[in-house]
Parts: structure tokens; sequence; C-alpha cells
């Protein structure tokens, strides 16, 4: 009963917000709160609970004659989805509270809530779900209520351009999903979670059986079984690339921040973007017998990580600063998925779901002190302005980059940095580069946003933000902390990558590469009025999006021309002129015999009588 | 009726017919058209059918002809001064003519069924009574939609006539 | 000479229908086609009546069902005459002419 309770109540809610409510700004967004909060409750009450499932025999497709696909409409409550309940409910519940102060006044408060609930009841259902097909469908549910809460203030065209691009990048991740679904279900006839380790048992078991018989078909079937999983799981990994904004499909993540702060923190900090993390986890029984898709995931996460982390130094606007450290953290959690370290990346799923919360509703705090000004360059001096704001952005800060032995974020990367120095050097090494860096450019925002001199006229008269909107900092800032000490990693299967580590003093070198990134950043950054470095390969983002626009005019050129030959020619000229010519001239042809005297039509019909007569008689 | 009299009559009403299609003059085509419907109603009582022969008669020889032959004055018709024989018709005319003659003529080779004679009636034909049962028991409502048919007719006839169509 | 048969008839009614049939596709004058017409018509009805004497009923007596759709024909035939030729009257009035072959505005 909890866990329908837990998915149905933010549905409810946008339902309730959607056909009565929409009128009461207020009632609205209080009930929208009030949903989640009970979300929330019922999760933690499932959290201390024991596993359980519980499965609707929903969708039944009869495909083929015998051949049929089952879809049920499952929860299933285990340790995994008990972890991302608690996230995904507690960032969201405070995100509501705080979005109460933040989106005040706003003109579409009510939509944005109601929005705001059919985004918790998508990810809820991403998170409860049982098998693919159902998984799939939340993952769309989610794709479109984050199109909808990018595009909030749709007047702006660039709010209407970014979620368009959003919607589009995660269309073309969510083809591949979609592909490795169907093939999950062609060789295991299940879309079920809980059935497939039995099928996969069941087809090696085969291949296995037959080896005695006939080896020589058995290693192509093997040799087959491997490739098809390997396909199967990089197609379910498209889904991720798209869903968590990994290379290449990442562009839309940063353009994302256009909409409402809240909402950056919630989807495109905590839990939207963590679903493709959570969905490679929550499959990650099928990585073993795919090693290489294994590698490729490994590094699209790492170099993500890396690539992120160069761009986030240097960008000028603080959301997007933000937006590209969660690309890297990001990219972090889906290494540490390929290097089957996915105890790891939950971790820091987990942790990084709080402080990125927290960065971003600090962010936000900043932007609505500042009236809605988001470059860093125009802010400074802030640390006196908003005193608790600027107390819990340090903490967030000091998490994201691995303050050692303090902050939970140290915890969490030191355990996929293990992981890394157990399974390849060189993705450890370019996971260490990525700490340093993370630790440069968040000191490089913190000296520009809090200290020097206040730099415009918005940031000389900053004000603290009010109480529904500082208090969730707060409560954040705590989790952000205690969440890497032992009572909360001992939740998480950690010890995987440990002892491979062997030689290498991983959480010794992770310090060092924080304290460089935080010595190189007070060292260029210190009492700076301008960014000393420009670097327009980084601030322009590798041109990626140049780069795609480009690629979409060129294949938008190709396919306007055989287009526009296929219509001037084939259709126009051929089919259209063709049939008017072709009409033309039969009437043409035809009017000679159009004598116009009434005797040769009668001679005509008499000879088609005797004519049919003949036939007949013949 | 001997047979001598139904190829006479026969003879008569064809070649008459024939008159009708040869004779350049549309009054003497019509004169010839009574004629051959005179022999026309003749075969109708050999074949004892003394009704539709009399109305054969009495319709075709006595009201059509005369509207015939009304209208030709009416318009004052003359015959055609000079024929012009065009081939094409005439040709096509003559083969389909003769095609079909030849189908039916084989067709009735065929027929085994009209190869027997007349039936001898068992007694005095009362076919006027027959007819007029038919018409007004089986053939009821067809009988009133001619009916209707002929008003309909009447009422055209009668606009066509007086309207100018220009 | 032999007895008259049913073939006899049918061959008188179809030598009569083939004049008439001729009739109409050679001549010109739009009034002798009418009367060929009406050759025509009654060549049917010669056939019509002969099968209905040749096909006797249970009672040894003719079968009157060809003679009732006899004297619809008639009928018909009638009514068709004097329409067509009110159509003929009208169409002089306008024309002059009752040549078929000089009435041909549906030609292209």
């Amino acid at each position: 009963m909890l866990p329908w309770l837990v998915l149905l109540a933010p549905l409810v809610a946008a339902g309730v917000i959607l056909l009565v409510t929409r009128g009461s700004r207020a009632l609205s967004a209080w009930i929208s709160v009030g949903a989640v909060a009970v979300s929330f409750v019922a999760s933690v009450a499932l959290f201390l609970g024991p596993d359980l499932r519980s499965s609707v025999d929903w969708l039944r497709f009869d495909v083929l004659e015998g051949i049929s696909l089952a879809v049920p409409f499952g929860v299933t409550v285990d340790s995994l989805s008990k972890t991302m309940l608690l996230v995904v409910t507690g960032v969201g519940l405070l995100v509501h509270v705080y979005s109460l102060g933040y989106m005040h006044g706003d003109r579409g408060e009510a939509r944005y809530f109601a929005c705001l609930s059919l985004f918790m009841f998508s990810m809820l259902g991403i998170v409860l779900a049982d098998n693919f097909v159902m998984m799939f469908i939340f993952w769309e549910l989610v794709g479109a209520s984050s199109y909808l809460l990018i595009g909030h203030w749709f007047e702006r065209p660039s709010a209407a351009e970014a979620s368009k691009k959003a919607f589009l990048m995660n269309r073309i991740g969510d083809f591949g999903f979609m592909f490795g679904i169907l093939l999950i279900w062609g060789m295991f006839g299940t879309v079920v979670f809980a059935d497939l380790p039995g099928g996969i048992e069941r087809l090696i078991g085969g291949v296995d059986a037959m080896r005695l018989t006939d080896p020589v078909q058995a290693a192509t079937l093997s040799k087959r079984l491997t490739s098809f999983l390997t396909l199967a799981v990089l197609g379910i990994f498209c889904g991720a690339v798209g869903k968590s904004a990994q290379m290449p499909l990442h562009t839309w993540l940063p353009d994302a921040m256009e909409g409402p702060t809240p909402v950056s923190a919630l989807i495109h900090a905590a839990t939207m973007v963590a679903a493709g993390v959570y969905m490679l986890v929550r499959v990650s029984f099928l990585l073993p017998f795919a090693p290489s898709a294994m590698t490729v995931i490994a590094w699209v996460g790492i170099i993500t990580a890396f690539v992120a982390a160069l761009m986030a130094v240097q960008q000028d606007d603080i959301k997007r600063v933000l937006a590209y450290s969660t690309l890297s953290q990001l990219g972090y959690m889906v290494s540490a998925v390929g290097l089957a370290a996915s105890g790891a990346a939950m971790f820091h799923l987990f942790t990084h779901a709080f402080f990125k919360a927290l960065l971003f509703l600090a962010a936000g705090s900043i932007i609505h002190g500042m009236h809605h000004e988001q470059d860093i360059w125009q802010m400074g001096g802030l640390k006196n302005k908003q005193v608790i704001t600027f107390f819990t952005f340090l903490v967030g800060a000091l998490a994201l980059a691995g303050l050692p032995y303090l902050t939970s974020g140290f915890y969490s990367k030191d355990a996929i940095l293990y992981a890394a120095a157990g399974k390849s050097i060189p993705i450890f090494v370019l996971g260490l580069i990525t700490a340093f860096l993370t630790a440069f450019y968040m000191t490089r925002l913190f000296l520009a946003v809090f200290f020097g001199k206040p730099r415009s006229e918005k940031a000389k008269t900053a004000h603290e933000s009010p109480l529904v909107m500082w208090l969730p900092l707060v409560i954040l800032a705590v989790p952000s902390v205690i969440f890497g000490f032992p009572f909360i990693t001992s939740a998480f299967q950690l010890d995987a990558g440990h002892h491979e580590a062997g030689a290498i003093p991983v959480p010794m070198l992770a310090a060092l590469a924080f304290l460089l990134g935080v010595g190189n950043g007070l060292w260029i950054y210190a009492r700076r009025e301008h960014d000393p470095i420009r670097i327009s390969l980084l601030a322009r983002k590798f041109y990626f999006d140049e780069i795609y626009a480009g690629l979409v005019r060129v294949t938008q050129d190709l396919a306007a021309r055989i287009a526009g030959f296929l219509d001037r020619y084939l259709i126009d000229g051929l089919l259209v002129r063709g049939a008017s010519a072709l009409t033309f001239g039969a009437g043409f042809v035809l009017r000679f015999f159009q004598v116009g005297s009434a005797q040769s039509y009668a001679m005509v019909f008499a000879l088609g009588a005797v004519l049919l007569l003949w036939v007949a008689l013949r | 009726m001997s047979p001598a009299l139904f190829w006479f009559f026969s003879l008569m009403m064809i070649a008459f017919a024939i008159l009708v299609v040869v004779k350049r003059n549309p009054v003497a085509s019509a004169l010839s058209l009574v004629v051959s419907f005179i022999g026309l109603a003749a075969l109708f009582v050999s074949l004892d059918a003394y009704f539709i022969g009399t109305i054969q008669i009495l319709v075709y020889a006595g009201a059509v002809m005369v509207l015939f032959l009304f209208i030709i004055m009416l318009l004052d018709l003359k015959a055609e001064e000079k024929r012009v024989v065009t081939a094409a018709p005439l040709i096509g005319g003559i083969v389909v003519g003769f095609t079909f003659l030849t189908l039916l003529i084989r067709v009735l080779a065929g027929n085994a069924n009209g190869k027997l004679p007349m039936p001898a009636l068992p007694g005095p034909v009362d076919d006027v009574k027959r007819v007029g049962e038919l018409l007004f028991s089986q053939y009821n409502l067809p009988l009133q939609i001619i009916g209707t048919l002929l008003l309909v007719a009447t009422v055209g006839v009668v606009v066509l006539s007086k309207r100018e169509l220009k | 000479m032999s007895a008259i048969t049913l073939n006899d008839y049918l061959l008188v009614s179809g030598i009569l229908f083939a004049v008439g049939l001729f009739g109409v596709l050679v001549r010109r004058n739009i009034i002798v086609i009418y009367m060929c017409l009406e050759i025509m018509l009654n060549a049917a009805n010669l056939a019509l009546v002969a099968f209905s004497r040749f096909h006797v009923a249970p009672d040894g007596m003719p079968d009157y069902h060809g003679q009732a759709l006899v004297f619809f024909i008639i009928t018909v035939a009638a009514a068709e005459v004097a329409v067509g030729l009110a159509i003929i009257v009208a169409l002089y009035r306008t024309r002059q002419t009752t040549q078929i072959d000089e009435i041909n505005k549906l030609q292209y």
C-alpha cells in the first residue's frame, strides 16, 4: 500500500491543481507541498520497513501467435529504490518548500507546482518501476514534465529553445533505450527486472549444455549471445546518456538552466539526471555479461567528467558553472557503473543529490538576492549581505570539491576513485585531474561571488532571502556533511573496490588534488575584478553547440535537397504533372472519338451489343 | 392459319419495313410502316393474340402513325433531294445487321424446342379477359405506373411544344 | 409447306429487327429513324407474342404474361413516340432541320 501512496500522492496533487485549484496560487502550492510531504513520510516509512514487491498485471500484448509482451504495473522496493526514494522525496520536499518563496508572485505559480508534482510522480515511477517498459513510460513522463518545467517561462525565447533542446536530446537517447529494451525482451521474453537474471542463466546454461554435444555451434552461440547483450546494454546506456547528460548528448543540461532555479536544483541536479545512473545501477546485473559495453560506459563517464570540469572552469553564469559540475559528477557516477562499482555510483548519487541541491538552492538564493543577476563577475562581496547563504554555499562547495575527511563528497568520490584505481589507471588519473579541476573552479566561483568588493549596483543592494528559502539550505547542509560518515556508508556495497586498489594511496591523492585545486584557485582568483584567464575553447564549451548546429544544418540541407528533388521532380514532375499530362493526352486522343453524331454512337453501341452476343455464343 | 398465309404476311411485313428504310419521302416511309404493322397485326392474330393484334392496329396503325404523319405535315418535310450515300454507316449497318442475323440463325439452329409445331389450344381463346385479369391483378402496380407515365408524357409533350426553345 | 414453328416466328422477328436496326444506323432523317425504332420495338413484340403462344400454361392456354408485357411495351412506345416527336418539333423550331448529321453540337 505504501509504495502506491508514495507514487500516487503527487499525481493526485497535479490532477487536483490542474483541474480544480488552478485559479488559486497559494492553495495550489500548498497542495503540491502537502503531496510531496506525504510521499516523503511514506518513503521514510518504507525505508525503515522490509523489501517488498507488488505488481498488477497491467498490459499484455499478444505480439504474435504464442509470443506475448506482458507488462505488469509493479513496484519494487529494495535497498536501491529505498535510497533513491529518500533522495527524491527528501530533496523534492525541500525544493517544494523553497519554491514557495522563490516562485512567490510568479504568474504561472499554480502551473509550476502542478508540473512539479507531475515530475515527482514520474520520477518516483522510475524509481519504483519493476520492469523496463514501465520504467520507459515514466522515463518519457519525466522527459515531458522536465520539458514543461524548463520552459516554464516560455515567453522567453531562450527558455523555449532550451526546453526544446532538452526534449530532442533526450529523444535521441531514448531511441537507444527503447532499442535496448526491445532487444532484451526479444532475448529473454520478459521485461521484468526480477526475472531477467534467471533468463540470462537459462540462456547461458543452454549454451553450456550444448558445448558437450556440439562445441562449434556452442562457441558461435555464446559469441552471439555476448554481442547481443552488449548491443542491448549499449542501447540502454544510450537512454542513460540522454537523461544523465553524458557526452555527447550533454548539451541540453547547461541550457536547461533557463528554467526556474528550484527546478534546476530538483531536476537537473538531484533527481532527473540521476535517473540515468539509477537506471544503470538497476540493470547492473546485466553488465558482467557485456564487458566491452562496460568499458565504453566507464570511458564515456570519465571523459564526460573531465571535459565538463574543463568547461566549468571558464563559465561566468553561476548556474552554468553548477550545471557543468553536475555533468562532471554524473560522469563520475556513470564511470563507476562501468567500473562495476554500482554501490559507489549510488553512494555518490546519494551524496551528490544533497550537496548539489544545496548548491543550486543557494545559487537560487544568491540570484534572488541579486535581483536575478546570474553573472558571477557582477557579484562580489556577498558574504556580508547573505550570511546564511554564504555558509551553506560554503558547505556545499566543500562537499562538491571534496574536503578530505569532513564532507560526504570526499567519501563518495573516494569510493569511485578506489574502484577506478583497481580497474584502470588512465581512468583513475583522469578522475584525479577532474577532482583537481572541481576544487579549482569551485574556488573560483566562491571567490568571485562572495569575496572582494561588490562589482555592480545589484551586488551592493543584495539582501538575504526569506525563511522558506534559507531553511531548506540549512537543512540540506546537514546531510551534505554527515552523509559520508560510516553509518550511512555501510548501507552501500562499497567494499568491492577497496581491496583491489593495492598500493595506490587513493585518499591521499584525492586530498592532494583538492588542496592543489583550492590552492591554485586562491592563487589565481584572490582579489580579482575580472577573470584573468580567457580560454575561448573552454568558454565556448568545446564548440559542441556549434558543431551540432552545423551538423543539423548539413543534414537538414541534405534532407531538404533530397526532399526537394523528390518533390519537385518525382512528385510534382512525374506524378502530378504526369497525371495531368496523362489526363490531358487521353482527353486529346479520346475527343476524336467524340464525333457528336448520334448515329455513330448508335453504331458503336450496336456493334458492341453484337460483339457481346457473339462472345456469349462462342 | 395456314403456313402460306403466315409467309405471305411475314414477307409483306418485312418488305414494307424495308420500304420504310429505303423510301426517300418520309410520308411514303410512314405509309409503308402502316402496311408493315398491319402485317404484324395479322401475325399476332395468327398467334391467337387477338387483343394484341387489335391494339396494334389501333395504337400503331391508328394513333402513332397519324402522329407521325401529322408531324411530317406540320414540319412540311420534303423528300430528300439528293441522297448522299456515305459508305461508313452503310457498311456498318450491313455488317451489324448481317452479323446479328447470322448469330440469330445459329442460335435458332440449336434451339430444338423451337422446331415443334404450334400446340393446339383446348378451347376458344378468351385472351382479352385473361390479359385484363393479369393486368389488374398481378401487374396492377406496373399498370398504375404506366398510367402515370402516360400522364407525365402528356404534360411533357405539352410543355415541350408550348415553350419556345432558344 | 410444313407447319409453322416457333423458329419461323423468331426468324421473321429477327429479320424485322435487323431491318429496323439497319434503318436506324443508315437513315439521317430523324423521323424515319423514329419509325425504324418502332419497327425494332415491334419485332421484339412479335417474339414475345410468339413465345407466349408456344409456351403453353398447365391449362393448355397460351402464357398470357408475355402478352401483358407486350401491352406495356406498346404503351411505353406510344408515350415515347409522343415525347420524341415533341422533342423533334422543338428541335426543328431552333435548328430548322430534321437531319441528324446536322445536329452535332456534341462534337468537339
